[in-house]
């Protein structure tokens, strides 16, 4: 949200109190937030090499975006910090710890929403918590349900969903487990324009009231300028990240011309690097 | 020109009059019936439909007839239970472990080609002549349709449901609980309507090889008795029961179903 127009429109982060404090403290608005490091991090397929020697460090409450075109292995190394998949060598720490595989400490949105078709919105949120052998907590899942706006259906069949309601469950669902850090996967490229706009800043709102590190994998130029607070460039492989660009979040705005100028330069700057 | 629908369900039959379509069937089944039994000559007149009716009317008011519909849906019931408690599980297993799958699919594939009825001799030197050797046949044609079918579903998940299940923090048991077998309940359904489909057809022979009531066992006590026209009838209360069981579990695999 923009600090300078309270006039901003819609589909700008509304100026919860929460929301405004986290914007003034900065990036290092939490204190739960974990920091994520990925140091000397090799991946090889079969004879293929995704990426060799990757070094990555995201700050505690940081949204940082792996920005890359199809094929760049911006998605192999988010599984790989989401321990769905193992380095060929190199490490993965989360907070400091190891990361060996899953864990609902660090939570994953799926490029689809990938809700379980089987149970209603409302259950969906709650496995989370039940796979883990905990009862739910019902406070907390009104208010992801309240937070993510899906209050009205939470009782509804996931297939009566659109894409944007469905990715707004899956969002729930993963923050449910409370998690340290948020690792997104493309959870926007399926949408239409607008939903996704108004999804972006739905996470924004999301990141700052609950003080989470979010690392966020695109291939849209756009979006990674408007989210991250640095923005990770990923070459062809095996080239791995070219060029980390930190972006002046603060004045975040859809609409400030001052912000929009500064974003327009940042996006050639990373256009020019990305089709090195 | 023809919409979709329209070629589908028969134009402008689709409304009221289309409803009426499977009673068209019916009686074009029941005139077949009838043509054949009118036009032929010999014992086969014994078992019109007019004669059929007219025993079926009689059998339905006698408690007697029910002792033994109720001793057949039992063995039924029975035999579907004993499928159904060794088959979801097993199934389940071999689908999510590879190492299950690979030691037995050889072993089910033959199994399963191995006619029930050729069980019969081991189920009487084994159980004895009674409801024991009747359900362990119906078992072993019934148990292989819901342990292939639900080990096929849980080896063609959608693997990104697990990963989901597993970045949520749950472990293998978690997910089996709670993924993986509410994710294979259509392949369940699909594999438990061909099992009921084969236990109640097995009933049948089952009941006339090693048993003295039920539904199978009376055909044959008619063909004895030369109560020739309760043949036909005793087959269409089979096949009413049968119709029922089927549509029963179609309707639940209609309202569950997100394979």
């Amino acid at each position: 949200m923009s600090l300078e127009s309270p006039t901003a429109d819609e589909t700008s982060r509304d100026g919860s109190a929460a929301a405004t404090r986290a914007v003034e403290s900065g990036v290092d608005r939490s204190t739960d937030a974990a920091p994520v490091t990925a140091h000397d991090l090799t991946k090889r397929y079969d004879g293929t090499l995704v990426f060799d020697g990757l070094d990555l460090t995201v700050s505690p409450g940081e949204v940082h975006c792996l920005l890359g075109p199809s094929g760049c292995g911006k998605t192999t190394l988010l599984h790989l910090l989401a321990g769905l998949e193992e380095p060929t060598s190199g490490r993965v720490a989360i907070d400091g710890e190891p990361v060996t595989g899953p864990d609902y400490r660090w939570g994953v949105v799926f490029q689809d929403p990938l809700l379980y078709p089987w149970l209603t919105v409302r259950e969906n949120v709650e496995i989370g918590p039940r796979l883990r052998g905990e009862e739910p907590d019902d406070d907390h899942v009104d208010e992801l349900l309240e937070l993510v706006g899906l209050a009205d259906v939470a009782d509804a069949d996931t297939s009566s969903l659109s894409g944007g309601m469905a990715q707004r469950a899956s969002l729930a669902r993963t923050l449910a487990n409370e998690p340290e850090v948020l690792l997104l996967d493309e959870p926007f490229s399926a949408l239409d324009q607008l939903t996704k706009m108004e999804l972006q800043d739905e996470l924004l709102r999301v990141v700052e009231e609950l003080g989470v590190t979010a690392v966020f994998v695109t291939l849209d130029i756009d979006e990674a300028v408007y989210l991250g607070d640095r923005v990770a460039i990923m070459g062809a492989i095996p080239a791995g990240i070219e060029h980390v660009e930190r972006i002046d979040s603060e004045t975040r705005s859809r609409d400030d011309e001052a912000f929009l100028a500064e974003r327009a330069r940042t996006f050639e700057r990373l256009e020019a690097v990305g089709l090195e | 020109m023809a919409t979709r629908d329209e070629r589908r369900y028969g134009s402008e039959l689709v409304g009221g009059v289309g409803r009426l379509l499977p009673a068209v069937g019916l009686l074009g089944g029941l005139a077949v019936w009838w043509a054949v039994t009118a036009f032929g000559s010999g014992v086969i007149t014994n078992f019109a439909p007019a004669a059929t009716v007219a025993v079926l009317a009689e059998l339905v008011v006698s408690p007697a007839f029910y002792d033994h519909v109720f001793v057949s849906v039992y063995r039924f019931a029975v035999a579907l239970g004993l499928c159904l408690a060794v088959g979801l599980p097993v199934g389940v297993v071999v689908g999510y472990f590879g190492a299950a799958e690979r030691a037995t699919t050889v072993l089910f594939q033959f199994m399963r080609m191995i006619s029930p009825l050729a069980w019969f001799p081991i189920a009487i030197i084994v159980f004895g002549v009674g409801t024991r050797s009747a359900v362990f046949v119906m078992f072993m044609a019934g148990l292989w349709p819901i342990v292939l079918n639900t080990a096929h579903g849980v080896a063609t998940i959608d693997e990104d449901w697990i990963a989901v299940g597993e970045s949520l923090g749950g472990d293998t048991r978690a997910l089996l609980r709670r993924v993986v077998v509410p994710a294979v309940i259509p392949d369940m359904l699909t594999g438990i309507r061909l099992s009921i489909g084969i236990l109640w057809i097995i009933l049948v022979p089952a009941e006339m090889l090693g048993v003295n009531t039920g539904l199978g066992y009376l055909i044959l006590d008619a063909r004895d008795r030369f109560a020739y026209a309760e043949v036909p009838a005793i087959m269409l209360v089979i096949g009413f029961i049968g119709y029922w069981l089927d549509l029963s579990v179609r309707r639940l695999h209609d309202r569950r179903n997100w394979g």
